[in-house]
């Protein structure tokens, strides 16, 4: 009588805890976050990144040697209005296939239909100074005399690689508007998506990042005019904030 | 008789016991300075080749030892002298056979933090412990054969206990032998120099070495920084490969010889910045004899090539163009990173 007691009471406590619905219908699922990189639609990867040649928007030919990024503040928002943001930031190296994934312990949320966004780089509360271990070990830092913190961007390579190679190196982080004294403007974006998306199983939402479009849209980028050093010019760095917007976009989403 | 024989086992089990059961060596944690523990993730120690007291110090014993060497004239410290922050004041390295090599050698500190494990200029070591394999065999280097150092090490008169404490084994292998000098090249840490003071608010740089390194951190300067650390990174280098514009035509493929990557040629690693008061001469062939002619070539001396990288932004121009001043100030910044207790401490002498 008494095992039969204890077996009724593990087996109720077994199915308690396997139960993932709330109540309402829903469901506990994880989501995972899968990045791609192309140009103009074409997949860039660590295989071909440092041989491709690619135009960019003003007919300039391109090549890419070493593109890092950072974003931060990944979050889904729910019809009800609820957010869910997940721990952490996301380094991207490319030369590196390990960093393109990201996947947080916190990755638990509810099945439901949500909006994604995503900042780029860090924001004013998050962009200190020398505080992240892992990106100071990269070299991530952002000189103090421009504003300190961490690169959100960089991306290097030679332009006009069809008749006389030049160096550019696109890097982008806060940006600096005078000197004398010095006057910072924080240079994020906040990325966000209007798609809605169903999640009803465990998911893993694809993010696509166009390269191309950081030289396209809205400013036709003149790599001959814009080339280096663009970290302390106050005017490029806006201008990669505004073409940032809409460098990414919502790709397969699988559950 | 037969207590005889009873008494004889009993002590062959306790011998057995003790030697190779119930002793442990000493765990040695790797002491991380407060610059580092502050600003950068831990240290890269391998899982099979944990540090231990008894490892240490068999890894300091074996690296100042000639008996690695062929003929007995050359020690790992021959070439990686104490007092050159563990490089060598030639710009080759010259050989138990009287050959010079094609590369300088490359300095021994903060080993531990080379994240991407990638040892040597060239990268051709992909961990310190099989960085230790190479010059021990290498005929321009100590030209001596790993079954003979063995052979040697066992009949040595102490080597075989000192094998016992280290790693619970008196059998000495090649793989045991580089344990113990990587363990030994690991506990090389300099974070004591003037900048790592000032880092932690103990010390005040003047004003030319503060202009010195805003020159370095500015991208329309020196813009030293991208392959060369910053206050947040105090390792002084990536520890990435970069071809920073010394020659047109590669006579050394440096990388590219590793990865047979046309993309890596002349590509060579970063070195760090720290203790360079004593590591001249400078470059993977040490062609640069003073800092001074180090700075001149950044600034008006590159060479280009089809993989120069593209963080040499003003190749067109030969360099970043600094001021005769700029140049100084420059200098007198990079000095700032130089650890004069790491070049005296007794831990890491003979």
């Amino acid at each position: 009588m008494k095992n039969l007691f204890w077996h009724l009471l593990l087996t109720v406590l077994i199915f308690s805890c396997n139960d993932d619905n709330d109540g309402n219908g829903l469901r506990n699922i994880t989501v995972d976050f899968k990045f791609t990189h192309t140009w103009d639609g074409a997949v860039i990867n660590d295989s071909n990144f440092t041989t491709s040649v690619v135009t960019n928007a003003n007919g300039e030919t391109m090549t890419i040697a070493r593109l890092r990024y950072l974003i931060s503040r990944i979050e889904l928002f729910n019809t009800q209005g609820d957010s869910f943001t997940f721990d952490g930031y996301k380094f991207t190296d490319l030369s590196d296939t390990t960093t393109y994934d990201f996947s947080t312990n916190n990755a638990i949320i509810p099945s439901g239909t949500y909006t994604l966004r995503f900042i780029w780089g860090f924001n004013e509360e998050d962009n200190l100074d020398g505080a992240y271990p892992d990106l100071n070990s990269a070299s991530w830092n952002w000189p103090e005399m421009l504003g300190g913190g961490y690169h959100f961007l960089q991306l290097d390579g030679m332009y006009n690689v069809d008749s006389s190679p030049s160096p550019y190196n696109f890097h982008n982080g806060t940006a600096r508007l005078s000197t004398n004294p010095n006057v910072f403007e924080q240079n994020f974006a906040t990325i966000e998506f209007p798609e809605e998306i169903v999640l009803s199983e465990n998911a893993t939402i694809e993010i696509v990042m166009d390269i191309a479009e950081f030289f396209k849209n809205p400013n036709t980028w003149n790599l001959n005019v814009l080339d280096t050093p663009l970290m302390p010019n106050y005017n490029a760095q806006k201008m990669m904030q505004e073409n940032v917007r809409t460098v990414f976009s919502l790709g397969t989403v699988s559950q | 008789m037969k207590k005889r024989i009873f008494i004889i086992l009993l002590l062959l089990f306790a011998n057995c016991t003790s030697d190779e059961q119930g002793y442990q060596p000493t765990e040695l944690p790797i002491e991380i300075p407060e610059v580092f523990s502050t600003y950068l993730i831990p240290p890269v120690i391998p899982a099979d080749n944990p540090q231990t007291v008894e490892g240490v110090a068999l890894g300091r014993k074996l690296f100042f030892d000639k008996i690695l060497s062929a003929d007995g004239t050359q020690s790992c410290a021959s070439c990686h002298s104490p007092q050159n922050a563990f490089a060598e004041n030639l710009p080759t390295s010259i050989g138990v056979d009287g050959i010079s090599g094609t590369r300088n050698a490359m300095p021994l500190f903060n080993l531990a933090w080379n994240y991407g494990d990638r040892f040597n200029w060239d990268g051709s070591a992909l961990s310190l412990e099989r960085q230790a394999e190479e010059p021990v065999e290498n005929p321009i280097e100590l030209h001596s054969d790993w079954n003979n150092v063995v052979n040697r090490l066992q009949n040595h008169p102490e080597y075989p206990e000192l094998f016992q404490l280290a790693f619970n084994t008196s059998t000495i292998t090649k793989e045991l032998t580089t344990k113990a000098l990587a363990q030994f090249e690991r506990t090389l840490i300099s974070a004591n120099s003037k900048f790592d003071r000032y880092t932690l608010g103990q010390a005040s740089l003047t004003p030319q070495e503060l202009n010195g390194l805003d020159i370095f951190l500015r991208e329309d300067k020196g813009d030293c920084f991208h392959c060369h650390g910053n206050p947040n990174n105090p390792l002084w280098t990536n520890n990435d490969f970069h071809n920073n514009g010394l020659d047109a035509t590669f006579t050394d493929l440096g990388l590219g010889a590793v990865t047979g990557d046309p993309n890596d040629n002349g590509k060579f690693r970063s070195p760090s910045l720290r203790n360079l008061a004593y590591t001249a001469p400078y470059m993977h062939d040490g062609r640069f004899a003073t800092l001074d002619e180090v700075i001149d070539h950044y600034s008006e001396g590159l060479q280009n090539s089809p993989t120069i990288d593209p963080l040499m932004k003003q190749i067109a121009q030969g360099g970043v163009q600094l001021t005769a001043q700029e140049k100084a100030d420059l200098k007198a910044f990079l000095l700032t990173l130089s650890d004069p207790s790491f070049l005296n401490n007794l831990d890491f002498q003979n």
